[in-house]
């Protein structure tokens, strides 16, 4: 009897959602784990590393890894699992796009382990320790992974076969993506797997669209108790609708909240946050600078409102470090 | 793993020359660099100009782009509000750029590397104090040393660019998609 | 490489010297041979004269003898050479848009010093262009019918010239005047320069001709309010402000100007300057075209208290022109081409104070003085002070306002020359004694110089020296009573103190005082000073930079008559080649909507002026749309693309710009 194909999991700089939305895809899942062979699988299965290592090159037939990577482990396993897999599937929006771990980009490395290791008000560590890749404990020597100085997505270190795009997908997304990926027809590589147009398409509210969407201010959303029925958008919140891929049937717009992108840009796009500041601004009602500056000061944090999933991704990919700013 | 992108080949005196690109509209700020060039005024040598119709065609992917690929400053040139060939364009302009200025001080990009200035068909004099005006607030911000990390994809596929549009007249319309993700 | 389906890209490169305009600064020969190298770069020359037929012809048999599929012209301005570069592609067979020029001149090579900076700059820019021109896809220009009907505002002149010009060419204009009557400013001069024929002798002829004419529509008393469309395809619209007279039924036998309840004129009169009042209602001067009286609301005792005997209703009896409840009623019009014939103000020497006007009653502008010496001015022709005697001496200030850091740079070229024409017909009036001070003698036309001549052998007197000040302010019994006008006179070098009895002030041309709004509304652009912008000072002086808007006359600058005659025919005669061609070629840098695309978010819609966009998204009006690209950029789907400035182009020319090579 032939071996069924081997499918792997792994998680980098992740929330662990993106392993619950494959569980999110109910009893297909065990129609799925009947037709395959699950070799690696960390929040599920009892696989090690050493396990996948022990198999041939591309003896997976697609490796689905989700998160972002910031530690060299994170960067190793990455090349593990593309060096034994035929395609590697970006899974979920960090993985795609750098996630919200993503928005770390904007604070140095120093300032991030100040933040956890020195400042807190519960922290005692009167001697500003930080944990060093190597230590020893207890008189073993300890090898922790490097904590990097950027995230990265998983397609700026290694070479990716596909995306499925989604915070965490969603599970209509995740089947056709299945489905896809078992059909005949292998779509190009580098593609994602979902529909190219963007979430407006299939808002429940997309027939409320006013013909001329125009702002005096922004809101955000804990300073309104928006209307159920009528676009988000059209009420002053800012709803990344317009400037997101869709195909998540907008669970969101349907909670009552406003699109925060997690699909992330559609095909024409390469930098999802600019081209939503692009439309927004565009639409801003006032001519004069003071007006104007009046109106954006509405938007107290441009880049975590455009880019909550997307910055890694993003242009600039991260703020420009202190050592590069000096002359 | 980082892409140092602006680090120049060696300059011999290493002095550090701002590179700044500037995006002029067809209708002012363009004709106004031609006027300053038939008036034989002199300024400095550090833009480059890209030509558009309308300075409302300035995408703000255009100016993260730019300083992604390495440009110090970014310069936007335009009608007066008012006078745009377009009428408003110049308005959309305006209020991108206020917005975009914030978002790059968020992201450590001084606010003096990215400029819009209104100049007219008649204003050479005015692109000339402006341009070098810029290129010694740029030149004492010093150089951008942006870092990007190039994705694995583009260099797999042996070039950075995505699929050309194909030479014969019988292309039809369709876009050359930009990096897929 | 890049090499893409159906064959690799072919690129001609070519780089211009421009004689040495570009070559003396810009290493052309480095410039040739580092685009040779670019990667996708089959030929690469340069040439002294690339706009030159051998430069062009150099192409052409690249492009058949090479294979080349694109080409970059390092030259001079696009907004020069772009449609010549783009034909001689086209004659070679390919599509006139496989082109990108870069501008190598007026952005390097006369702007920069150091030769080094400027050729590595140059080398960007190529390098730049020749990325971008890989992505050029084949484009055609759109073509859109022409309206044969043509609009000419303003009534000077050269308005006048411009309308009879079109209307004998067999094309319909409407001539919009804001004045009651047409003539400008010409009307008002007695002679003119230098073969003192009579203005009015040579201007009646052609007003009367354009009141009569069969194809003009003659719209006085009115203005152009809104102006929509594009070239061949005008939409304006015309407001006619009242004069509450019947136009059909009024004949200008003015007996309600005589019955008038005013025995004598109240309101300064506009044609006379302010040197004589005239009554509500009026006709503006003998010779105007539409032979009409106007009534002014502001001085008419019927409007402000309605309680008039209205003299003038009785008066006109049975014809009954009068209706004093007219309203101000619109018109809009279709045409094709617009022709901007504006004319001038003259600057108001009260901006220069220590010249006396206002404060000295016999200090005089030279406008006011053509309306004395005009036999059918408020002097009958009689060159009188203000007191009713005819003046023995007369001063002549040249260059008011003009040549000045403090007012206008410019000077204003016919200022000398009617200063001369001035001081020939004071003398001849009046046999006073006559001094012009001048800076400099500007007599550069047919006959100028032989004028000036003739004033010289005519006695008057010329002391070159710019007049410091004109006071009262006697310093010995001789002046007493007189003006004093202080020059230096710079060839004997002292400075005078000449007493007269009249100061003509000769005040210059400046632009009308609603230049700005006017341009804005048919969207063309001003020079720095406020005249109108023409497309190219030397080899298009009547075009503007909006197709289907030509100028002419002394909106554009000062000039005189001759000037105005004929820039009048010449913008004439560039709105007959646009309409007689049938069609106008548009840019094809028009949007379009992908709409597997567009998801409808409505962002793009009340971005566009032109409402070129369906108010549901998704589809753009290719004939409204202007091509400026502002739905483009804010498009958050990036389902709209620019023809010609696609993001993956302008990407393209970004890259290569900072690319390090």
């Amino acid at each position: 009897m032939p071996d069924k194909p081997k499918v792997a999991f792994y998680w980098c700089a992740s929330c662990g959602g993106c392993e619950e939305a494959v569980l999110e895809l109910d009893e297909k899942l065990l129609d799925v784990a009947a037709a395959v062979d699950i070799v690696f699988w960390p929040v599920a299965l009892d696989f090690k590393r050493k396990d996948v290592e022990a198999l041939p090159d591309k003896a997976i037939l697609a490796s689905f890894v989700n998160g972002a990577v910031r530690t060299s482990e994170q960067e190793e396993m990455a090349h593990l699992m593309r060096r034994k897999s035929q395609v590697l599937i970006a899974f979920g929006s960090c993985a795609q796009l750098g996630g919200i771990p993503g928005l770390a980009n904007l604070f140095r490395r120093e300032d991030i382990l100040s933040a956890v290791y020195f400042d807190p008000p519960s922290m005692v560590n009167p001697d500003h320790v930080l944990p060093t890749v190597f230590s020893r404990s207890n008189g073993d020597k300890l090898e922790l992974p490097v904590f990097q100085d950027r995230v990265r997505a998983l397609d700026q270190v290694v070479d990716v076969d596909y995306y499925i795009p989604g915070c965490p997908p969603k599970p209509k997304i995740v089947w056709s993506a299945v489905e896809t990926l078992l059909g005949a027809t292998l779509p190009p590589k580098g593609a994602v797997l979902a529909p190219e147009r963007a979430l407006c398409d299939e808002c429940p509210r997309k027939d409320t669209k006013p013909e001329k969407l125009s702002f005096t201010e922004f809101k955000r959303p804990h300073q309104v108790i928006a209307d159920e029925t009528i676009c988000l958008l059209a009420q002053g919140l800012i709803c990344m609708g317009p400037a997101t891929r869709g195909g998540c049937d907008a669970p969101c717009i349907q909670g009552n909240m406003p699109c925060t992108g997690c699909g992330g840009p559609t095909p024409h796009v390469r930098d999802q946050g600019a081209k939503m500041l692009s439309a927004l601004a565009s639409l801003i009602e006032a001519k004069e600078p003071e007006e104007i500056e009046r109106t954006l000061a509405t938007i107290p944090d441009p880049v975590g409102s455009f880019y909550r999933y997307s910055l890694p991704a993003s242009l600039l990919q991260a703020a420009r470090s202190e050592q590069n700013r000096a002359a | 793993m980082l892409n140092r992108r602006t680090i120049p080949p060696e300059v011999p005196g290493g002095a550090f020359e701002p590179r700044i690109i500037a995006f002029f509209c067809n209708w002012c700020t363009y004709l106004a660099a031609d006027l300053a060039g038939t008036s034989r005024m002199k300024y400095a040598p550090n833009i480059r100009v890209i030509r558009l119709m309308c300075s409302g065609r300035v995408d703000p992917q255009f100016v993260l782009k730019a300083f992604a690929e390495g440009a110090d400053g970014v310069l936007i040139g335009g009608c007066h509000p008012g006078d745009c060939h377009y009428q408003e364009g110049n308005y959309k302009t305006l209020r991108r750029y206020l917005l975009l200025k914030r978002m790059l001080v968020q992201m450590g990009i001084e606010e003096d590397r990215f400029r819009l200035e209104w100049i007219s068909a008649a204003e050479a004099d005015h692109l000339r104090v402006a341009v070098n005006d810029m290129v010694e607030k740029v030149r004492a911000l010093g150089p951008m040393n942006i870092e990007v990390v190039k994705s694995i994809q583009a260099d797999a596929a042996g070039g950075e660019l995505p699929e050309l549009v194909p030479l014969t007249e019988l292309s039809g319309g369709q876009e050359a998609p930009v990096h897929a993700r | 490489m890049h090499s893409n389906g159906n064959g690799s890209c072919r690129v001609g490169v070519y780089i211009c010297h421009c004689g040495t305009n570009i070559a003396s600064v810009v290493n052309v020969a480095a410039l040739a041979d580092y685009a040779k190298q670019l990667p996708g770069v089959a030929v690469a020359r340069d040439y002294k004269y690339m706009c030159s037929d051998p430069g062009q012809e150099l192409i052409v048999q690249d492009i058949k003898e090479h294979g080349l599929n694109r080409v970059v012209v390092a030259a001079c301005s696009p907004l020069l050479h772009e449609p010549t570069f783009r034909r001689a592609i086209a004659r070679a067979g390919l599509n006139p848009f496989f082109l990108q020029v870069v501008n190598v001149r007026e952005h390097v090579s006369w702007v920069h010093v150091d030769k080094g900076e400027a050729t590595a700059k140059a080398k960007d820019l190529i390098r730049a262009a020749v990325r971008r021109v890989f992505l050029h896809k084949p484009l055609d220009k759109r073509k859109v019918s022409i309206n044969p009907n043509v609009l000419v505002v303003g009534g000077g002149i050269a308005g006048i010239h411009a309308a009879l010009t079109l209307a004998d060419a067999g094309k319909h204009v409407y001539l919009v005047e804001r004045d009651p009557s047409i003539g400008g400013h010409m009307a008002m001069f007695d002679k003119t320069f230098p073969t003192l024929d009579c203005a009015a002798c040579i201007l009646t002829p052609k007003m009367t001709q354009v009141g009569c004419h069969p194809n003009i529509s003659l719209w006085t008393y009115s203005e152009v309010v809104a102006v929509d469309g594009y070239v061949g395809n005008y939409k304006v619209k015309v407001k006619h402000k009242p004069r509450y007279i019947i136009d059909d039924l009024c004949i200008g036998c003015q007996e309600c100007v005589t019955a008038c309840v005013f025995k004598q004129g109240k309101t300064a009169d506009e044609f006379n300057v302010g040197l004589s009042k005239r009554k509500p209602v009026y006709l503006p001067f003998p010779q105007a075209v539409p032979q009409k009286v106007v009534i002014d609301p502001e001085a008419c005792i019927e409007f402000k208290s309605g309680k008039c005997k209205k003299t003038c209703i009785e008066a006109c009896g049975d014809r009954a022109a009068i209706d004093l409840h007219q309203k101000e009623s619109f018109d809009e019009i279709d045409v094709g081409a617009i022709v901007l014939a504006t004319g001038f103000q003259t600057f108001d020497p009260v901006r220069k104070p220590y010249l006396g006007y206002g404060k000295y009653p016999n200090i005089y502008t030279s406008l006011e003085v053509e309306r004395l010496v005009n036999a059918s001015g408020p002097t009958s022709g009689e060159l009188l002070l203000r007191d009713g005697k005819p003046p023995q001496s007369v001063g002549i200030v040249h260059c008011v306002g003009s040549r000045d850091a403090n007012t206008n740079r410019w000077c204003s070229k016919v200022c000398c020359m009617y200063s001369l024409k001035l001081a020939h017909l004071v003398k001849e009036r009046t046999g006073a004694e006559v001094y012009n001070f001048y800076i400099d003698m500007r007599t550069p036309g047919k006959g100028y110089e032989e004028f000036y001549d003739r004033l010289l052998d005519e006695g008057v007197h010329f002391i070159r020296g710019r007049v410091a000040e004109v006071s009262d302010w006697a310093v010995d019994p001789s002046e007493e009573g007189k003006l004093v006008i202080r020059a230096e006179d710079t060839l004997a070098g002292f400075v005078r103190r000449i007493p007269v009895d009249m100061v003509i002030l000769a005040v210059g041309l400046e632009p009308q005082a609603d230049a700005q709004q006017v341009r804005r509304l048919f969207n063309i652009s001003c020079a720095s000073e406020g005249w109108f912008l023409e497309r190219h000072p030397k080899l298009a002086p009547v075009n503007t930079f909006t197709e289907g808007v030509f100028i002419a006359g002394a909106c554009q600058g000062p000039r005189d008559i001759p000037e105005s005659v004929a820039q009048a025919g010449a913008a004439a005669a560039e709105a007959l080649a646009l309409i007689d061609a049938g069609m106008v070629e548009l840019e094809p840098y028009t949007a379009t909507v992908d709409e597997d695309a567009c998801c409808h978010c409505k962002v793009c819609v009340p971005l566009c002026p032109y409402s070129a966009i369906d108010p549901n998204g998704g589809k753009i009006n290719e004939v409204l749309c202007k091509g400026c690209g502002t739905c483009v950029a804010a498009c958050p789907s990036g389902a709209i693309r620019q023809n010609f400035f696609e993001d993956s182009e302008i990407e393209e020319e970004i890259e290569g710009l900072l690319a390090y090579a």
